[in-house]
């Protein structure tokens, strides 16, 4: 390092936090580019400068995946953008991924000392930018990758934690076949997150450094359908499995009237515009209903229903309109989503539940009947519960409705895998240290054993997984040390 | 990239094709299908299949051109390529040994029920099949419905060929003739497997129908594909694509499927305008992946 920050910690305080640069809200709710522009090299220069270099730094304990993020805004002060990128990729594969799509408030910035009294370090613009800027340098710096082990591992799914796994275990030396039941590569990346907040483009420049170090990726393979993790293992000599499938099949609310034209999954109005580019109307074959002058309603107050109903406005629709059954601060969507959703005129109708759809005699849709909602005690998940209010029906018109209120496990994997224990809601279990499952050999983690969680989170699983597999080609050894020791006590 | 490597037309608009897809050939059961994708912009089709070829890694599907997609693909020949298929998705038929099973199909959807009144039959069941079609240019596979069944009728909406009606003409003479019918599965048209339902339905006969509502995963990740049984939602992909007739809402499957008609009809329309260019051009494009994908491993 050449050049240190020398300014006194009560100067770097007094510097205020930079802004992101993003697209006008009325131009870019009717496109579909990225808001975030990324930060200019000076801006993120002197967000750099602010950083007061904390002895125990909250940032890296506060980040799931335990990024080095004090030495790499250190990097990034002394202007050696590579070696920051270089040392972003150890603890973090797909950093131009995360730097857009993290819950930062919640995690790195969250933990930052300096919002205890002001804004924190805008860490999650930092990590987009040395990313960004080692991306378009052409010099990246893919970490080495060791001898052959002569063992390989099938990863099934190609979302974050399938990708981040893919990449740790390859540095390893093992050989790394990743299965995608799509056509395309990225999962939730490529089919969930819409273009507007991760360009597909930065996806595929991920896959594609995976590619050069050495992943190999197969699509259209749905394994428990195309191929059993039993014939992975027996026939195709894998000798071990990462089961990475991601959050599964889409919950509807079991109101009346879901069958209506019109009423769609946040998946399906989502995997139709981002996966298959239905938005694209002239080019595309894959249709989506036009949402021109049409009244839209989206369900649920997280990330999915966010991209939902801010997809629905960039496609035209007359009302956008966010439907929530609790207040505004239970949402569990990133503060940043809320905010320009807000910015590109979507409404929010807070503690507001539809309880019935409501369609033509043609089973088109025509609006939703809705009940206003009050908060009660707090319920199992620490927030207050909404409690229906009586007498407070009203209709909210509606030609289009999106559903984004979670999902639920998809059951491919765990049937044609009957030794794969399951929870009572056939999510894979996975012991939380080391994602090893009940089968021997096999592994989870990520949403399939978590239920829907965050790309960050899904990544950390998928990091974790790598270090266990890794022990477990290296030694041969299934059972814990507790475990050797319960057995032979037994 | 899965190479064709066989294709023949064997009705009017129906062609067929064997495709090298090893992973599908080694799985494939009666009664499932597939999803495929024609080129880069193109939209996620499923496909029934009609048998598999473990050894030789192929499977043979049979396509009616009814829309953009299905027209183009039969534009296909022995040597092209079609970009992306998975499968085998849903579950298979369920065999068992009923009795005397009759299996009524309507033209294309003959293709599918044929690994399925193999499999009854060599269960051990009376295999009666009814093949409907509009007119003697569509009737399909004769003679593998015939050793596919221990009893056949061929029928056509004008007489053109075998007995004139709709199929389930046919199976109201058999029951009025007296047989007794344990098993029956309808495989085609949405009214007709409706028609069907409604005739053993109320006879208390099982009743099986093979759904193609409209799909996009085929994984049961976007619900899409959603059909009513009863006041329940289950997904077509997942949990089908056979059901129980008793149970099926067919008006809302049909409400359903004609959720795109504009848009399909449009984008055939311009098909139609353009065929040898879309044709040209998706050669091309796939000539472009094949030497993208070279050095990649494809199993």
């Amino acid at each position: 390092m050449t050049e240190k920050n020398l300014l006194p910690l009560k100067q770097r305080m007094q510097i205020e936090r930079t802004h992101m640069p993003e697209a006008d809200p009325l131009v870019r709710s009717r496109n579909f580019e990225e808001v975030n522009q990324g930060l200019r090299t000076a801006d993120a220069l002197t967000e750099a400068s602010r950083c007061i270099e904390c002895a125990k730094p909250g940032c890296v304990v506060d980040c799931p995946v335990g990024v080095k993020i004090k030495e790499i805004v250190a990097l990034i002060y002394a202007g050696d953008y590579l070696a920051a990128a270089k040392k972003l990729r150890e603890d973090n594969s797909l950093p131009a991924i995360t730097g857009r799509v993290c819950p930062q408030e919640n995690q790195c910035e969250g933990g930052c000392v300096l919002g205890k009294k002001g804004a924190p370090v805008a860490i999650g613009n930092l990590e987009r930018f040395v990313a960004d800027f080692e991306r378009t340098s052409g010099q990246l710096g893919l970490p080495a990758i060791a001898p052959s082990t002569g063992k390989s591992v099938a990863i099934v799914g190609s979302g974050p934690a399938g990708l981040s796994a893919a990449g740790d275990l390859v540095q390893k030396g093992h050989r790394v076949r990743v299965f995608e039941a799509l056509h395309e590569l990225g999962g939730v990346l490529i089919y969930g997150i819409p273009e507007f907040r991760l360009p597909k483009s930065i996806v595929k420049g991920e896959v594609d450094n995976l590619r050069h170090m050495g992943v190999e990726f197969e699509t259209n393979v749905v394994v428990g359908k195309s191929v059993t993790i039993d014939e992975l293992m027996q026939k195709e000599k894998y000798d071990a499995v990462f089961v990475a499938t991601g959050a599964g099949l889409p919950r509807f609310l079991g109101v009346p009237g879901e069958h209506f034209n019109g009423v769609y999954s946040a998946n399906e109005f989502l995997t139709r515009i981002n996966l298959m580019r239905a938005y694209q109307v002239t080019e595309y074959d894959e249709p989506v209903y036009d949402c021109r002058n049409r009244d839209v309603i989206v369900v649920g107050g997280g990330n999915t229903a966010m991209d939902a109903v801010r997809t629905a406005r960039r496609l035209g629709a007359r009302t956008a309109t966010l439907v929530y059954r609790r207040s505004a601060a239970e949402m569990p969507a990133r503060a940043e989503e809320v905010k320009h959703a807000q910015q590109e005129g979507i409404e929010f109708r807070m503690l507001t539940n539809p309880i019935e759809f409501l369609g033509d005699e043609k089973g088109w849709l025509t609006g939703a009947r809705c009940v206003k909602m009050e908060l009660g005690e707090p319920d199992q998940s620490g927030r207050r519960s909404p409690v229906e209010i009586k007498g407070s029906e009203f209709i909210l018109p509606a030609n289009v409705v999106i559903i984004g209120v979670g999902t639920t496990a998809n059951p491919l994997i765990q049937s044609s895998t009957p030794d794969l224990k399951t929870t009572a809601h056939n999510y894979i279990v996975a012991d939380p240290g080391t994602t090893r499952t009940t089968k021997r050999g096999v592994f989870a983690g990520g949403d399939i054993v978590t239920g829907g969680a965050t790309v960050i989170l899904a990544m950390g699983a998928g990091r974790k997984a790598a270090v266990s597999i890794h022990d477990y080609l290296t030694t041969g050894v299934w059972e814990t040390a507790a475990e050797a020791q319960a057995w032979r006590v037994s | 990239m899965y190479k064709i490597v066989e294709a023949r037309s064997v009705g009017l608009n129906i062609k067929q094709f064997v495709i090298e897809a090893p992973r599908i050939a080694a799985r494939q059961k009666p009664g499932q299908f597939l999803i495929l994708r024609l080129h880069d912009k193109g939209e996620r089709i499923p496909l029934t299949i009609k048998s598999a070829d473990p050894e030789a890694g192929t499977v043979t599907i049979v396509v009616q051109a009814i829309g953009k997609t299905t027209s183009l693909l039969n534009c296909l020949e022995a040597g092209d390529s079609i970009l992306d298929i998975v499968g085998p998705l849903g579950h298979p038929s369920e065999i068992e040994k009923y009795g005397t099973a009759v299996i009524l199909a309507g033209s294309v959807g003959t293709a599918m029920a044929l690994p399925t009144a193999n499999a009854l039959k060599q269960a051990g069941n009376h295999v009666i099949f009814i093949e409907g079609a509009r007119s003697k240019e569509m009737v399909v596979f004769e003679d593998e419905v015939r050793q596919a069944s221990n009893e056949t009728y061929m029928m056509t909406d004008d007489g053109s060929y075998g007995e004139q009606g709709l199929v389930t003409k046919k199976l109201n003479e058999l029951l009025a003739a007296g047989r007794k019918l344990d098993f029956v599965l309808a495989v085609g048209p949405v009214p007709m497997m409706r028609a069907v339902s409604q005739v053993t339905t109320p006879l208390g006969i099982k009743t099986m129908v093979s759904l193609n509502s409209i799909m996009v995963d085929g994984t049961g990740m976007c619900g899409g594909c959603r059909v009513l049984l009863g006041d329940k939602s289950k997904f077509a992909c997942v949990d089908g694509p056979e059901f129980d007739a008793s149970l099926v809402n067919f008006e809302v499957l049909m409400q359903r499927n004609a959720m795109y008609r504009d848009k399909e009809c449009a984008s055939l329309k311009q098909f139609v305008q353009n065929k040898h260019k879309e044709v040209a051009q998706l050669r091309a494009e796939l000539a472009a992946a094949e030497a993208m994908t070279k050095g990649e491993i494809h199993d």
